[in-house]
């Protein structure tokens, strides 16, 4: 239990930006400063201006714990590996590549919405991927950056701290767009999942993860992360916001995503305290990640 | 040698064949092609069918299968001669226990599978030092590189993201990076030599005096090794007989020695009168009676000893570092498990990589190599326990223990399935009860 509400915990971190902060800005409970990202205005070029600058330093200072394995973000480093699996299986499918080989990925553009310090795209990159990362935290870009210069396996991915807005303007597609741990935070789902498909080549996919609305999730990272022990402050989380898969499947539907085969490619992921480690599962009511095909026109 | 292991392990496997790997040996390569000299060198190990098995998957069977010497029973019992216990094969539906090879050609053996390959074998040459990032300190983000720098006497210096730490109970990798130990010295050393016996056999033969197991294991032909664990003072005596007398010392150990052989019988009566009727499941050892081992007729090697002691990492793993084999851990010889588990931590090692491979993660990570530390720690421990509570047990020379002893044989010969379940759980390479596991 308390794994599932730490990754809720990690996910707020790594996208403080997109939650206005709950104490400065009461009325915006609803949207984040990606208000500016999704909301109408499509052209807001720099989202600096309604990022709350306390928040934002609050989490730079945090910045440099993203690749501490064995800090504030383990668990999900620890969810890493499982994230990675589910997506090399779907990728290897969609896209007929071997899947013993070690560079299956090889060809292939792939962009990752709200990266982050980058735990999804240097593991990517490694794997043949020509990669892009995008976030609206400056701190976390510059984070990454200097990172993934250490290997010359990851030193060729492309980090940009702008926003899947932005990208669509500039018309840029890819063969797969990943949004994991995002589309809770966005004011309209409707609309990201539009931008998201819009930055799809045809035949390509989009990959996104998220929490369920569900009595399970709600117990979990709502009433006992808030109001129980305290990790998150209260009303961090808006539960109605949360997506049921089910939701999640039309809403794709309506911007030309397919997911073909349910449990196939939507797959629950929860955490096994005593192996300590995540595993994908067909129990989707807290944590899943979800494939959809972009539908030929 | 188990670092030969893992290097073969990952140019056999698809996924981790494209890695860049560096085997760093003090000894140098010998091109001739693995050759049984005369007389077997003393220095061997017991290999149990899971490393048959893995060795099968890394592609060294084909060389070492004419080489080695099987063996499908067994035979324990100790000088109180109150009891013992025979194991077959057969018990557990199988060809043979396990196969006694010569240490020298498992290592040409690993060696030749690698000479075709894409790895760089850096031999004869050896580790000066190695600086590992988390040793040195500093925050990741830091400029520079964070890989590890390993230095060699050669002058040589090699950037790595992993360092697999395989050189020995000494190890110094295990040192530089920082983990320490934890164990014992057991008081005792092995004495090895090669003998010939008077029949070929195919039996290990183990009986436990006072100061320690003595073991007659089967070669081939009429040859067989003698593993003689024994105060220091004892061993220092046995070396410096004269051969003949050297051989009586064995004979009469095996045999004579403290008591009289222990009555076959005892365990026949209680398996068939008590626990046949109830339990059935009767391992076809159970009602074998006590034999006599083979008799030696000679040595034919020098008498090799070395000191034996309990030893086990506190870690396996750190960051751009792990631990295999010896490095690890170093147990008694008694039940000739060490290279056994060598052998498993390679196989759990090479698991380990491919997963890191195929998630793209890089593979000094230490969530990764966490991971093996927990698999290898679940797997080994146990089995070390064993051991080292058998080691004592078998040092105390008082009637409750003896008879406890006793106890144990006459339970462990007659009740069938507590003897097969012993039986797997030496074949498997430790008590994971996965074989699974071991297989690449």
């Amino acid at each position: 239990m308390s794994m599932a509400l730490a990754v809720r915990r990690l996910s707020r971190l790594r996208h403080f930006s997109t939650q206005v902060s709950l104490r400065s800005n009461p009325d915006a409970r609803d949207h984040g400063p990606t208000a500016g990202k999704y909301r109408g205005d499509r052209g807001s070029s720099s989202t600096k201006s309604s990022v709350d600058a306390q928040e934002s330093a609050k989490f730079a200072a945090l910045s440099g714990t993203w690749w501490d394995e064995l800090g504030p973000f383990k668990p999900l480093h620890a969810m890493n590996p499982v994230r990675l699996l589910f997506l090399r299986s779907g990728m290897c499918r969609h896209f007929k590549k071997d899947p013993i080989s070690p560079r299956p990925l090889d060809g292939l553009t792939i962009l990752d919405v709200g990266c982050g310090g980058g735990l999804l795209c240097e593991p990517l990159a490694r794997m043949g991927a020509h990669v892009t990362g995008i976030d609206a935290v400056e701190e976390n870009i510059e984070v990454a950056k200097l990172h993934a210069a250490k290997d010359p396996l990851t030193a060729t991915i492309l980090y940009q701290h702008t926003t899947a807005e932005q990208l669509v303007q500039e018309k840029q597609q890819f063969d797969i767009v990943a949004a994991l741990e995002v589309i809770e935070h966005v004011p309209d789902p409707m609309d990201f999942l539009q931008s998201l498909s819009l930055l799809t080549k045809q035949d390509g996919a989009v990959v996104i993860s998220t929490l369920n609305r569900s009595p399970t999730s709600y117990s979990l990272a709502i009433f006992a992360a808030e109001y129980i022990l305290g990790w998150l402050p209260k009303g961090t989380h808006d539960w109605s916001k949360f997506l049921t898969p089910e939701e999640v499947a039309l809403l794709m539907e309506r911007a030309s995503l397919t997911v073909r085969a349910l449990l196939e490619e939507m797959t629950g992921m929860f955490y096994d305290p005593l192996k300590q480690t995540w595993r994908l599962a067909d129990d989707l009511s807290v944590n899943y990640i979800a494939w959809a095909a972009k539908r030929g026109e | 040698m188990v670092g030969a292991a893992v290097a073969c392990g990952l140019v056999s496997s698809p996924l981790t064949r494209s890695l860049k790997i560096a085997v760093i040996d003090g000894s140098p390569i010998s091109f001739d092609k693995v050759k049984k000299s005369d007389i077997p060198d003393p220095r061997v190990s017991s290999i149990t069918p899971a490393t048959v098995s893995f060795c099968k998957d890394i592609g060294t069977w084909d060389d070492l299968k004419s080489k080695v010497a099987p063996f499908d029973s067994m035979q324990v019992w100790d000088y109180a001669g109150l009891g013992y216990t025979r194991y077959n094969a057969a018990d557990v539906d199988e060809p043979v226990l396990g196969y006694v090879v010569e240490n020298g050609i498992l290592v040409s053996s690993l060696r030749a599978r690698l000479q075709g390959s894409d790895v760089d074998l850096l031999c004869p040459t050896q580790v000066d030092s190695v600086i590992f990032p988390h040793r040195v300190g500093g925050l990741p983000e830091e400029e520079g590189s964070n890989w590890a720098h390993v230095s060699l006497k050669d002058g040589r210096s090699i950037a790595t993201r992993l360092v697999v730490g395989a050189d020995g109970g000494k190890s110094k990798v295990r040192k530089m990076a920082g983990i320490s130990t934890t164990g014992w010295d057991y008081m005792q050393e092995g004495l090895i030599c090669t003998v010939r016996v008077d029949e070929h056999h195919s039996t290990a033969w183990q009986r436990f005096l006072p100061t320690g197991p003595l073991a007659l294991l089967p070669m081939n032909d009429d040859f067989s090794n003698i593993v003689w664990s024994t105060t220091p003072k004892k061993a220092k005596e046995l070396k410096s007989l004269p051969s003949e007398d050297f051989v009586n010392a064995v004979n009469n150990a095996l045999t004579k020695d403290f008591s009289p052989p222990p009555k076959s019988g005892f365990a026949e009566v209680l398996t068939n009168r008590f626990l046949s009727p109830y339990f059935g499941n009767l391992a076809p050892s159970a009602t074998e009676e006590f034999q006599f081992p083979v008799k030696v007729k000679s040595v034919e090697t020098d008498r090799l000893s070395f000191p034996l002691s309990l030893s086990h990492a506190r870690s396996y793993a750190a960051p751009r570092v792990v631990l295999v084999g010896d490095a690890a851990h170093t147990v008694h010889p008694l039940a000739g498990q060490g290279v056994n588990l060598g052998f498993g931590d390679a196989a759990a090692l090479i698991k380990v990589l491919e997963k890191g491979v195929r998630c793209g993660l890089d593979v000094g990570e230490i969530s990764l190599l966490n991971e093996y530390e927990n698999t290898r720690k679940f797997a080994n421990l146990p089995m070390m326990a064993v051991l080292d509570g058998f080691q004592r047990i078998f040092s105390t020379d008082s009637g409750p223990v003896n008879a406890l002893r006793a106890a144990g044989f006459n339970l462990v010969q007659s009740f069938g399935p507590l003897k097969k379940l012993v039986i797997s759980s030496a074949m498997s390479n430790g008590f994971s009860g996965l074989p699974g596991l071991l297989r690449i």
